[in-house]
């Protein structure tokens, strides 16, 4: 690296160039894009992503020098009144660790995605359309980017609406038709399920904004927090309520119950974003916030305790459903749900190194699993279009619908896709926290960390949880890569190119090796937090909370051996689980119908009152009522009363009449003056004249 | 030297000629003559009143007065001359069609 001497403040200038890059990049492929290969649109873009990675990296060496936060201001913003907001981007240790996440594993999803997305558009038969999810992705990074590291809430808002524009954008990028490529607008309905749900996260985002500029003057991260700790007062309402409006924003950024619904939908996005957006980054912002805003949550406890139990509960809830799930993607969004959870639950305890430890190595994992998960849907793709059944099949036959997200089309697929399969199995074995994989490491931080501190219900909770996780994720390796394929497209499973498995092999040693960051002992990332959020201290190792979760975890394993591994599904059999609870199943596989109580008790209130508003008080009072009834018959009964023919044109019409008249004997009198002769007009000047000198002179 | 008195009468008596003769002459080209009079009346004041307080700007305004009517007399005639060739006639009474 050439950073000898040069590492120091003088490196901070790079800072506002996290977000210059990726927009010069999307600025390229719009520009350029339609006359370049698929290849060069990729590599700007991943080159884009990249160069913000080395930014990073500088930024990371340079703080490692003088770790206290520096701020660069750009330009001015607002300056109105009290309100003094600047363009202003904060390097500290929090926000460079999530630029370095955000680069790291955005750049190698965009290497990923030029080989994913070269096959997706094929398959989709688009492949114009390879042009614009690279655009898409790079404003996703120039957003991430102005959100981590926007000193102020404003400038971080700019950043989180972005990332939900940019969500909405991709999730409906396929948005004319469903997952399964049929005419629909099923994408379409997926994406402003997402845009909805997160303007009401939002919506409690801005409330606590404006309170915060009410109590506090200020916007601004040092200034917030100077006069949050000057109320000395533990529990003041106005904290209180300002971190539980911002608890409302990271449960719909966050996925976090009751804002949660909008993420499994969200999977109808191409797969490079399901990792990248809807895995690995954005819906991390709320943990960041959370972690951001740590100085205001420590003078709340109450708010801590209310997002600690939100986060333990969705990391529960969420682990149940995703163990009745049958589409692969689904599977890990809840997952992703539930992980997002832990986090929640650890800055929610003030854990949070723990919480933000845990988002650096759920998003190496997470993003694995699903660029893995997209890898075996690619090769399912390729399997069925060999086949013949694919979109050249002929024949008049309609051709047979295949879900190629569906895990019950696999089995056996770790003969025919074997790298993919070596990566799953090390981003599962992460995931449901098997040491010494990453997620041991981060996982039985949190946990350890709600047992030190006492929260018990939350320890139990994310206890269950864990041990869900190993078993779905157990159940989702031998279902996909063990027994026998359930469909002639698994057996005809082709592994992907180098383009989208060394990607995985990538992220697979990070997440195998993530762990390193912050281990016991060592606390190498909570001392490197530690400068920014002052409040962490390295927490001791707790063997017997590691011993009960690891022992959870391979019981979860062997559970689910026991139940898909030892006898593997047939095609067309039963979920072994089905059997086994019953009711219970059929629950977490309709995800305990949280979207049909949606509908029944929000949404279609929300249409009966519109339709309410429409009929009732548009229809028949405003338009039938107000408008025909009171001033349409008032204006008509006052026509009939006045404007009859004695008042009209006796009174008025003869009034204007008359006037007329005497406008026309006035001119005809006056018609006379005007005789044509020169000489009696010479006469009337002369006599104005000498009228006119008479009175001056004799005045 | 002659009072000033009388040069302001006689351009009063001047002017005054002139004033009658536009009123009552049907002849344009006398009413010419007498515009030209009441101008010239209007000329001898301003040359009198000059001389009297020794200043000169009256006395150049009096050329220019001079040269305007010269060109006014020029317009003039050549008017008299269009209207004598449609109508055969120059009596300024037969010029009424401005009539209201």
């Amino acid at each position: 690296m050439p950073l000898t001497q040069a590492g120091n403040a003088g490196l901070f200038f790079l800072a506002p160039w996290v977000v210059f890059f990726p927009v010069i990049g999307l600025l390229i492929n719009i520009a350029f894009g339609h006359r370049m290969s698929e290849k060069a649109i990729g590599t700007v873009a991943a080159a884009a992503s990249g160069l913000t990675f080395v930014v990073s990296v500088l930024l990371a060496a340079a703080l490692r020098i003088n770790p206290e936060a520096v701020c660069w201001t750009v330009g001015e913003w607002i300056h109105s009144g009290n309100l003094q907001l600047d363009w202003t981007f904060r390097v500290d240790t929090l926000s460079v660790t999530m630029m370095l996440v955000v680069s790291l594993v955005g750049t190698l999803i965009h290497i990923y995605a030029i080989g994913y997305m070269h096959e997706d558009v094929r398959f989709k038969s688009d492949p114009r359309r390879f042009r614009r999810f690279f655009v898409f992705m790079n404003l996703f990074i120039a957003m991430m980017m102005i959100l981590v590291t926007g000193d102020s809430y404003l400038m971080l808002f700019v950043g989180w609406e972005g990332v939900g524009l940019c969500s909405f954008l991709l999730i409906g990028f396929w948005h004319e038709m469903d997952t399964l490529g049929r005419p629909s607008w099923a994408n379409s309905d997926a994406a402003k399920k997402a845009m909805i749900a997160n303007r009401i996260g939002d919506f409690g985002f801005l409330i606590a904004a404006f309170l915060m500029f009410w109590g506090f003057g200020s916007l601004q991260f040092d200034a917030v927090f100077h006069r949050a700790i000057s109320i000395s007062a533990i529990n003041s309402p106005l904290i209180v309520l300002i971190t539980l409006f911002l608890l409302l924003g990271v449960t719909g950024k966050s996925a976090q119950i009751p804002l949660y619904v909008w993420l499994p939908d969200a999977m109808a996005g191409p797969t490079p974003v399901s990792a990248l957006i809807h895995a690995a980054t954005m819906v991390t912002a709320g943990v960041y916030l959370v972690a951001r805003s740590a100085p205001l949550y420590e003078a709340a406890p109450a708010a801590q305790l209310v997002v600690a139990t939100v986060g333990a509960l969705t990391a529960l809830f969420a682990a149940t459903i995703a163990v009745g799930q049958f589409d692969i993607k689904k599977v890990l969004a809840y997952s992703t749900i539930s992980q997002l959870g832990f986090m929640v639950a650890g800055v929610g305890m003030g854990a949070f190194a723990a919480g933000m430890f845990h988002l650096v190595t759920h998003a190496f994992f997470k993003a694995l699993l699903f660029l893995s998960a997209g890898s075996i849907i690619l090769g399912l793709e390729r399997g069925h279009h060999r086949l013949g059944h694919g979109h050249e099949g002929g024949g008049s036959k309609e051709p047979e619908l295949f879900d190629p997200n569906d895990m019950r089309n696999m089995g056996g697929m770790r003969k025919t896709m074997p790298m993919t399969f070596w990566v799953y199995v090390v981003g599962a074995l992460a995931l449901g926290g098997i040491f010494p994989f990453a997620g041991f490491w981060s996982k039985d931080e949190i946990l350890a960390d709600a047992f030190r501190e006492g929260y018990a219900l939350v320890y139990w909770l994310l206890t269950a949880a864990a041990f869900l996780t190993a078993f779905y994720m157990g159940r989702q390796i031998w279902m996909v890569f063990f027994g026998q394929a359930r469909h002639a497209a698994a057996e005809k499973a082709e592994e992907s190119p180098r383009v989208i498995t060394i990607p995985l092999v990538a992220l697979a040693v990070l997440a195998a090796l993530g762990g390193a960051l912050n281990l016991p002992g060592l606390d190498t990332m909570t001392t490197w937090l530690e400068h920014t959020i002052t409040s962490v201290h390295p927490g001791e190792f707790m063997p017997s909370v590691a011993m009960i979760s690891t022992g959870l975890a391979l019981l979860g394993i062997l559970l689910s051996w026991l139940l898909y591994g030892r006898r593997p599904m047939q095609a067309g059999e039963v979920d072994p689980l089905r059997r086994l609870l019953g009711p219970i199943f059929v629950g977490m596989q309709r995800k305990w119908f949280v979207d049909e109580a949606y509908r029944a008790l929000i949404l279609d209130r929300y249409v009966d009152l519109a339709r309410f508003t429409a009929n009732v008080i548009d229809d028949r009072f405003w338009h039938d009522w107000f408008h025909e009834k009171v001033l349409a018959g008032t204006y008509n009964f006052l026509t009939r009363m006045a404007l009859n023919r004695y008042a009209d044109q006796r009174g008025i019409d003869a009034f204007f009449n008359q006037l007329g008249q005497w406008t026309k004997d006035a001119s005809n009198r006056l018609r006379g003056v005007q005789n044509g002769f020169v000489r009696s007009y010479a006469l009337v000047v002369l006599v104005g004249v000498v009228a006119m000198l008479g009175y001056l002179l004799f005045k | 030297m002659v009072p000033l008195t009388y040069y302001v009468a006689l351009s009063a008596v001047l002017f005054s000629i002139g004033a009658l003769g536009v009123l009552i002459r049907r002849n344009p080209l006398v009413i010419f003559m007498s515009i030209e009079l009441m101008l010239n009346a209007g000329n001898l004041a301003m040359v009198a009143f000059t001389r009297t307080y020794n200043v000169l700007e009256g006395q150049i305004f009096v050329f220019f007065v001079m040269t305007v009517a010269a060109a006014e007399v020029a317009v003039g005639l050549a008017l008299i001359v269009a209207i004598f060739r449609s109508r055969h006639s120059i009596d300024i009474d037969l010029m009424n069609s401005l009539k209201g």
